[in-house]
Order: C-alpha cells, then structure tokens, then sequence
C-alpha cells in the first residue's frame, strides 16, 4: 500500500490559517484527500478567498454534494469540491448544517457552477441557499411534496 | 415576455419548446426558447424527465450491488462509470488492484471512450444534415460492442468491473479482436475526417458557433473536450492519474478556438490517442495473472476454490448476503469519462450500503454552459450547440 500523505501541514491549510487563524473548524485528512470543515457562516467569505487569492487559486468547483446524516445532528453536511487547475490541487470545503435550520448562503457569485449544483440539493434535499438567482425544483416536477435523498424518505413505497 | 425591436417596430418574443421529445436533444432534455423570430433572446433549459433515483437506490444497495446501476447513468460510456465507482470503493477500501486488472481496465475504457465519441460524431452530424456518417460511426461502433459482449456478456450494460479488478477471465482470442480493431479503425477515422472537417457546409455550421472561451467554461465548470477546446488542458488522466495511466504514452488534444469546430476536432483527436493508448494496453497486459485483487472478505473467492475449501465457502455466503463493509469515511474520486470530469462521492458509514453515493455528471454540468453558448444565436444554432456539448440525459437526471 503506497504512503498517503498526511496533508494537515500542507502548504494550502498554512495560507487558509495566515488569513483567519479560527476559520478551521475540523480538519481532515484520509485517502490522500484533504477536507477543511467551516462553520456556516465562514463559508462564503472562505470561498471568495480560496477562488481569488493567488497562492490559492481554487478557481475550479468540481462538485456540490448534500448528505443527510438523520437523526445525528447537525443533520445536513455539504461538501464541496475544489480543484486548482494552476497548482493541480484538489481541496474539499465541508459545512455542517443544523436540520431545523437548512440554510446557508449562494456561492454562485463566486463560482456560478454552483447554480444547478445547489437547485439539485435544493430540490432532492431541501436545503435552501440564500441569494441564489433561480432557487426551484430541477429534477423533480414543480409540485413535488418532499425531499427524497433524505434518509426519512422511503426507497420505494407509499409514504 | 419581453419586448424587443424589430425592423417594423417593438414585437414580442415568442416562447417555443424544444424537446422533450425531439431528435436532436440526444434524450429527454427540454429547452424552452425565448425567440426574436429565429434568434434566441434567451434558453431556459429543462432537466428531470429521466430521473430514477440512481442515488437514493445506491443507498439500498450493497456496494457490490450498486455497480449495476452506475451503468445506466452515462449510458454511452457505461464501462467509465463502472469504473469511477469502483476506483472509488477501492479508494475508501484502500483496495490494490492487480496490474494485469488495472491494464485491461484501461484498454476498455479507451475503446469504451471511442464508442462513445463514435456515437456523438454521428449524431452531431446528423443533426446538422451529415447523414452518412452516422451510419459509418455506428457500423465502427458495431465492432466495439461485440467486444464489450465477448468479454462481458453485454453489448452496453457491461458492469465488468468489480471492486477489486474485473469480474471475469477474458476469454481467449479476444486480443486478436482487439489488433482488429487497432488496423482498422485508423483509416475509418480518416473517412470522418475526409466527409467532415474541410467541407464547407460543415465550416459553415461549426465554426464561431457555440463559442465557450476558458474563463466562463472555467466558472461553470465545464470540463472535457468542452474546456480543452478553449485552451485549458485539464484531463484528469493527467492530471489525477489513475488506474496506471500514468504509465501510458498520450497527448490531450487541446486548441483554441473554443467554437463547435475546435470541440469536433478535440474528440476526433482524442479517439485516435485511445487508439494508441489501446495498442499500449495490449502490449502491456500479461495473458495470465490475477483479475481480482486478494482481499478476503471483500472480493469473492474464486469458483473452483469456493468449491473445494472450507474457508472460501463461508466468504463467499458472507460476501453475497452480508455484503462487506468500508470503514466509515467519505472519498471523492475523479476520472475522465469522454465527456468530461466524472467523479464520484462515496460516503461510508461502516455499514454494507454506501450511506451516500453521489456521482458528478459532466453532462449535468456542461448544459449549463448552454445558456450561455446559444444566446443571440440562430434556432439552428441550438442543435449544434446541444450536440458539440455532448450530453447524455441518464448522467444528467440520474
């Protein structure tokens, strides 16, 4: 089995530190992959830095997923991955979201990918992002009752 | 509604659909557009008619289970998405493959990318009026599939890959299937090319249209052919290697002009890298070792062994009704499927089914650069524009 890694002391989360020491809220690193977990509202200013910030360059948004950890609170987890295309690094963004509170800020102002990314969340999870230009269902129809990705949801069935 | 001026005076724009139904939407994709008499004013476009719950079926799966679904999603290039989610499984498992595994996995992969450019270039074509070559394209592809069913029974739905390796032993002969394959298909290409890229109406239909510069593709996270055409060489078999592709010899095709042109000769090139990457792939592959990594408890045991030993038997039972079970943790494995970035997220929470499995579709992100490619363009513009992005509904919706 190769060496993986342990990224802690990489290089990325020193730059991420020297801009706001207490921004961290957990930091992970397994598989050969990094992840920096956020309080909520730390998310959209972390973003702005990560994107613009040269050193950092994480220009590229990969991915948005939602999780649904029922019934352990925070309920909601989001995960989003990051990649610098310069420094070919690849970076995961997490953030925790309490389930009567599913809630957090658009960050399709500083990576537009993220529009249909965060309606799909929306749609299959319920989770609202403010300040998104179009926030309304995507894969489902319209007058759809319910968010089916959520682990109270039933596989198949009536519910 | 909105008004705009015409040469007789202020009109208003005329909503039309396009789709669901409809023969160059390559599936259930509905764009509804805004038009100005034949210019788009603006494309809303409409996703969803294909949604089956992909992911929420993964989560009442096993993870062994769960490889026959991913076939479905990107279903020109299935062998790709068995492959993402394998790697990933594998990844969270801290699983090694076997090289002989890892070889074979890369050849059908490749040949699995050139079915799948063979099925865009003859559609594309055809939907700008190139009738012929959609017909020469599937008869190549014909070829391509009889491999897939040699190898693995089916001629698409392939779910070969499993995690640890490949599902079963190649059968002989079908290297010499292969060579075939490797002497042909060169010159088919060059017939495409001789129909396509120097005929006028061709220029005329590709050239400036649909044009995709890097920093809006970047922004909305096009990746693929799409983001290489307009000058980003981002491939993750290059960038991220994976399953020994850093061990192979190959260029990615990229250019400038960031227009349907530049996508169309971006892929031609990339199907004639495959073929070099198959031909090393083939040398490479030993005619014998394991296709199965040694992981008790997880890959199943051989037939013969499970027949005769003990040990094995009980493996075997536990792996087909337990299922085995990855440490908690969750993984994010990316690879280049011939559209684009696919990546797949694996959450684990220690139990037999992926608590979440969550695949990241090029297709569902590059239609968002739609929008953007088709305003102030001509109806017949959209078509080319939905063909060069090269977008299959089942990755889409899910």
């Amino acid at each position: 089995m190769t060496d993986i890694p342990d990224l802690a002391e990489s290089p990325t989360v020193a730059r991420i530190r020297s801009w706001q020491p207490a921004v961290i809220a957990e930091l992970t690193s397994s598989h050969g992959e990094l992840t920096v977990a956020v309080a909520r509202e730390h998310l959209k200013p972390l973003a702005e830095f990560l994107a613009t910030d040269p050193g950092l360059a994480f220009t590229y948004l990969s991915d948005v997923t939602g999780l649904d950890r029922f019934p352990i609170e925070p309920r909601f987890e989001l995960n989003y991955h990051l990649l610098s295309l310069s420094r070919r690094e690849p970076l995961r963004l997490r953030v925790r979201l309490q389930g009567a509170d599913p809630v957090i800020d658009s960050v399709v102002p500083v990576w537009p990918t993220a529009n249909w990314h965060e309606r799909e969340i929306f749609d299959l999870f319920g989770i609202r992002f403010e300040g998104h230009p179009n926030l309304r269902r995507m894969l489902l129809p319209d007058d759809w009752e319910g968010y089916p990705l959520r682990k109270d949801y039933p596989v198949e069935g009536p519910r | 509604m909105t008004i705009v001026q015409t040469a007789t005076g202020p009109a208003e724009t005329m909503v039309l659909n396009m789709g669901p139904q409809h023969p160059s939407t390559h599936g259930v994709l509905r764009v509804l557009l805004e038009l100005d008499g034949e210019t788009v004013v603006k494309a809303d476009v409409d996703i969803g008619y294909l949604h089956t719950g992909i992911e929420k079926t993964a989560e009442a799966l096993t993870y062994s289970q769960t490889i026959t679904i991913t076939d479905r999603m990107d279903y020109l290039a299935p062998l790709s998405n068995n492959l993402a989610y394998c790697l990933a499984v594998e990844k969270l498992l801290g699983l090694e493959v076997p090289k002989r595994a890892q070889y074979i996995r890369v050849l059908l992969t490749e040949l699995t990318r050139i079915g799948s450019h063979l099925v865009w270039l003859g559609t594309h074509a055809i939907d700008l009026g190139a009738m012929s070559v959609f017909l020469y394209c599937f008869r190549e592809r014909e070829e391509l599939l009889k491999i897939f069913e040699l190898v693995s029974g089916q001629r698409m739905m392939t779910s070969y890959f499993r995690i640890g390796g490949i599902a079963l032993e190649p059968p002989a002969g079908w290297t010499d299937r292969v060579q075939t394959i490797l002497r042909t298909f060169p010159s088919r290409f060059d017939e495409y090319e001789e129909l396509l890229t120097k005929n006028r109406i061709w220029l005329a239909r590709t050239q400036g249209v649909g044009v995709l510069r890097a920093e809006d593709a970047i922004a909305l996270g096009v990746s693929g052919p799409a983001l290489r055409a307009a000058g980003v060489d981002y491939d993750v078999r290059k960038y991220f290697p994976y399953s020994s592709y850093d061990e192979f010899d190959f260029q990615v095709p990229v250019r400038n002009e960031a227009d349907c042109y530049a996508r169309y000769l971006c892929r031609v090139a990339e199907m004639r890298e495959s073929l070099k990457i198959v031909a090393q792939a083939l040398e490479k592959v030993p005619s014998e070792g394991p296709i199965k990594a040694d992981a008790p408890g997880i890959v199943p045991p051989q037939r013969e062994k499970m027949k005769t030993e003990m040990e094995a038997l009980i493996y075997h039972f536990k792996i087909f009704t337990e299922g085995f079970a990855p440490p908690p943790g969750e993984v994010y494995q990316r690879i280049e499927s011939p559209r684009g970035e696919l990546g797949c997220f694996l959450a684990s929470d220690g139990s037999p089914k992926p608590y979440r499995m969550h695949m990241r579709a090029p297709s569902f992100v590059n239609l968002q650069a739609l929008q953007r490619m088709v305003e102030g363009r001509l109806v017949a513009d959209v078509i080319a524009c939905i063909g060069t992005l090269d977008i299959v509904l089942g990755e889409i919706d899910r």
